[in-house]
């Protein structure tokens, strides 16, 4: 193997990229499937990157560094835009000084993720490029072209990958950095950056005709190809489609679309001319479809053959279009499914058995801890987005008629990185208007669920530097909460205790619990035994869903066991064990 | 060379990407177009994991779909089960017999089926199971069961032995190469002139 070549994930083609181009500062919060892109960034000591709270911050970090005049990358998953919006939207008026590439990671078929909408839609919202790559090698390639353009027609570039894209592994020819000749330096210039309605006004028209100057560049960029071949079929596609339409019709005629936004109409209208049959195929939703049949070009197939829903693929492809189906056995029945569970020893495993015997409302948020929806556990009821929990519960603790009937009492739970992206926000609505409601801030200092990434609470940067470790109780009786119970997630009778104490009480509370992530930070104790002369296989530990318990039978006897290299010996079953059965 | 489509499936933790990348970098070193796919985060944790490895000259597609795998490589049997239909008319199944129990399983929601062997003998016309456990252990450590897996995998496809022992070397810490070429070798043996 070439000492220039290597095979990475799209994830790691863009960070390489963005090497490659010069790139000085970098910011996000992490996101399947958008993290690994800083994650490795990170290692390239030239770019100055770091995580942000949240997704609206990063931006903002990033436009900062874009008025200094340097190139700047900013990374997130799909709704994270969703929260970037806000100055999305202006950054599109003010336009860059250094190139500035906003990454957004869409996830069609939610691998990882609580929607699938379809970010292309914000390129046009806010008028701004859309750029698609199709595999690593175009994920770095594309980068050097898309700050090129961020700067030549003066906006952000919205960069969208999709979890294939981010996560598939191919080919990479490396390149060199290349150091960018701008100044990096403040010039003040109030028109272009102070947006005022004076200025604004003056803005917009800028927009427009950019959207119109990129229609033209459209027309000629390489990132828009064609791939003439029979004419009988030509397809336009984009993305992760382009691979499985090559392999599906390699007979096919492509016009392959690295720039969705704006489209290239006349290369469309040519390309359509000389086709026999017209297909267009994309995932998500008629993005380019509809604005296709708007410049009045005849569409064969579209969305009638491809859904608005999911992922596509080859064989998928080849049965819609050639009605060739591959043969291709029943998948066995009836199996058990293997959903993610709560980590041995994780301490949010007693917290969700309680809050489950209480029979509370869980109203819930976005992080490892929403596995406490799935079965065997079942305790959350509501989940939106992130930061939710404690305003969707202030709100229904508003509204629903207090009584003791525990299953009309709401808790909202909320770990220590979303309460630090946009809980902080609920919390200080709901305790200034006075809600009764118990929060509970599950703080194991890390953002677990995409594998343990640095926050404002770990005390560590993305770089491993010593920073700060918010103190969660402090910052919360900060905001004139006076009932903060810190609880010992170890303990079932310390959690149901103060629990019930908490949702007795008319003014709200909030509860920490500080237990570090067991996986993150590897905290191990020995592992615990089951005496088989006292269990009774009555299956009550099992209830509380950990991996390294399972049910033995031998004969007619049957009792738990536990996998002493699963176990933590965290002690939660033992607890929940009514026969003492469980123990060192 | 036409595309080889190996579809790995196990649990999370099992090991599948380490084993996902001894392919892909054998590949690449043989000069082959490779693609390699998998779907991080809410597949950790003990949930299901997939990673689909395809290589040849030229590979579109990072993804295999259902009917078109030429190796099936189960790290668990329910995980190989829950995967047959992935596999193409005549092609290979090679499966750890090992069993890890789901959450629904270890809870008492589900029932771990106890013909998985027979129902991967059913589907398969070639079926290789291998005590990858047994073998990672007499290696010197359970967890190289993933490269014992590799091991086996290895006697079936036309790339020379000392490419794959190379590729163990650069890849695993170096504390590690021995025991996993160990492991490599018995699974290579396992499966020899069956």
């Amino acid at each position: 193997m070439s000492e220039n070549k290597a095979i990475l994930s799209g994830n790691e083609a863009i960070a390489r990229g963005v090497w490659e181009a010069g790139v000085r500062l970098a910011s996000a919060y992490p996101g399947t499937p958008s993290t690994e892109i800083l994650e490795n960034v990170k290692n390239y000591k030239d770019i100055y990157s770091e995580w942000a709270p949240n997704e609206k911050v990063a931006l903002e970090v990033g436009i900062g560094s874009s008025i200094a005049g340097a190139r700047t990358l900013v990374t997130m998953k799909h709704v994270g835009i969703n929260v970037a919006a806000d100055p999305l939207f202006t950054l599109s008026y003010t336009g860059v000084n250094g190139g500035l590439l906003l990454v957004s990671a869409d996830d069609p078929a939610m691998h990882s993720s609580q929607n699938e909408q379809d970010n292309r839609n914000y390129g046009r919202f806010a008028k701004i490029p859309v750029i698609e790559p199709s595999d690593s090698q175009e994920c770095k390639d594309f980068v050097a072209t898309a700050l090129e353009l961020s700067e030549k027609f003066d906006t952000p570039v919205l960069y969208r990958t999709t979890t294939r894209t981010s996560h598939s592994k191919s080919i990479v020819i490396l390149g060199k950095r290349t150091e960018q000749p701008g100044k990096v330096e403040l010039v003040k210039d109030m028109p272009k950056y102070t947006m005022l309605p004076v200025s604004a006004k003056k803005r917009h028209p800028l927009v427009e005709e950019r959207i119109v100057k990129l229609k033209e560049y459209a027309e000629t960029t390489a990132l828009n190809r064609v791939e003439y071949n029979d004419t009988k079929i030509g397809v336009i596609t984009n993305g992760i489609s382009y691979q499985y339409v090559k392999e599906a019709l390699p007979e096919a005629s492509v016009l392959k679309l690295g720039l969705t936004y704006p489209l290239p109409e006349n290369k469309i209208k040519d390309f359509a001319g000389k086709v026999d049959k017209l297909l267009i195929i994309e995932e998500g939703d008629p993005f380019f479809e509809d604005q296709i049949k708007v410049m009045g070009v005849k569409v064969d197939h579209g969305k009638d053959l491809f859904p608005l829903e999911g992922e596509l693929s080859a064989a998928f492809i080849e049965a819609q279009v050639n009605g060739v189906v591959a043969e291709v056995k029943d998948a066995a029945p009836g199996l058990p499914g293997r959903p993610p569970a709560f980590c041995p020893g994780c301490s949010h495993r007693g917290i969700f058995w309680i809050l489950k015997k209480l029979k509370v409302f869980v109203s819930g948020d976005i992080g490892c801890y929403t596995l406490g929806a799935l079965p065997p556990i079942s305790a959350m009821h509501a989940c939106v987005c992130m930061g939710a929990s404690i305003s969707m519960g202030h709100g229904m603790a508003k509204v629903v008629e207090n009584s003791d009937d525990m299953t009309q009492k709401v808790v909202s739970v909320i770990g220590d990185s979303t309460f630090f992206h946009s809980g902080m926000t609920s919390l200080l609505n709901a305790i200034y208007n006075k809600s009764s409601s118990v929060a509970m801030i599950l703080d194991n200092r890390t953002t677990g669920m995409t594998g343990g990434q640095e926050n404002p609470g770990s005390g560590r940067t993305l770089d491993g530097e010593e920073a700060i470790a918010v103190d969660i109780p402090a910052l919360v009786r900060a905001f004139g909460i006076k009932n903060v119970v810190k609880i010992d997630p170890y303990n079932l009778v310390d959690i149901e205790d103060k629990l019930k104490l908490a949702l007795a009480s008319d003014e709200m509370t909030v509860i920490v619990v500080e237990a570090p992530c067991v996986l993150r930070y590897r905290i191990s104790h020995p592992p615990l035994k089951v005496d088989p002369e006292k269990c009774t296989a009555c299956k009550r530990c099992l209830t509380v869903s950990c991996n390294a318990l399972s049910l033995e039978e031998k004969g007619d006897d049957s009792f738990v066991v536990i996998d002493p290299n699963m176990c933590v010996g965290c002690g939660i079953c033992a607890q929940v064990c009514k026969f003492d059965a469980i123990g060192k | 060379m036409e595309t080889t489509n190996i579809l790995l499936a196990g649990v999370g933790g099992q090991g599948v990407l380490l084993a996902s990348q001894i392919f892909t970098s054998v590949a690449i070193e043989a000069d082959l177009d490779v693609k390699q796919s998998e779907v991080h985060g809410m597949s950790q944790r003990g949930g299901s994991v997939t990673s689909h490895v395809r290589f040849g000259d030229k590979v579109f597609s990072p993804t295999i779909d259902p009917g078109e795998a030429d190796f099936l490589i189960g790290f668990e049997r329910l995980e190989t089960l829950r995967n047959v239909h992935c596999l193409k008319p005549g092609g290979t199944i090679i499966y750890n017999s090992m069993r890890i129990n789901p959450s629904t399983v270890a809870a008492g929601v589900a029932e771990y089926p106890d013909d998985v062997a027979a129902q991967i003998a059913a589907f398969g016309e070639k079926t290789f199971e291998v005590d990858g456990l047994g073998l990672g252990q007499q290696a010197g450590n359970p967890r190289s069961s993933n490269v014992v897996m590799v091991g086996a995998v290895s006697s079936f496809l036309s790339l020379p032995e000392a490419l794959w022992e190379e590729k163990i070397r650069q890849l695993l810490p170096p504390k590690l190469v021995d025991l996993n070429l160990k492991a490599f070798h018995l699974g290579r043996e396992a499966v020899k002139g069956k």
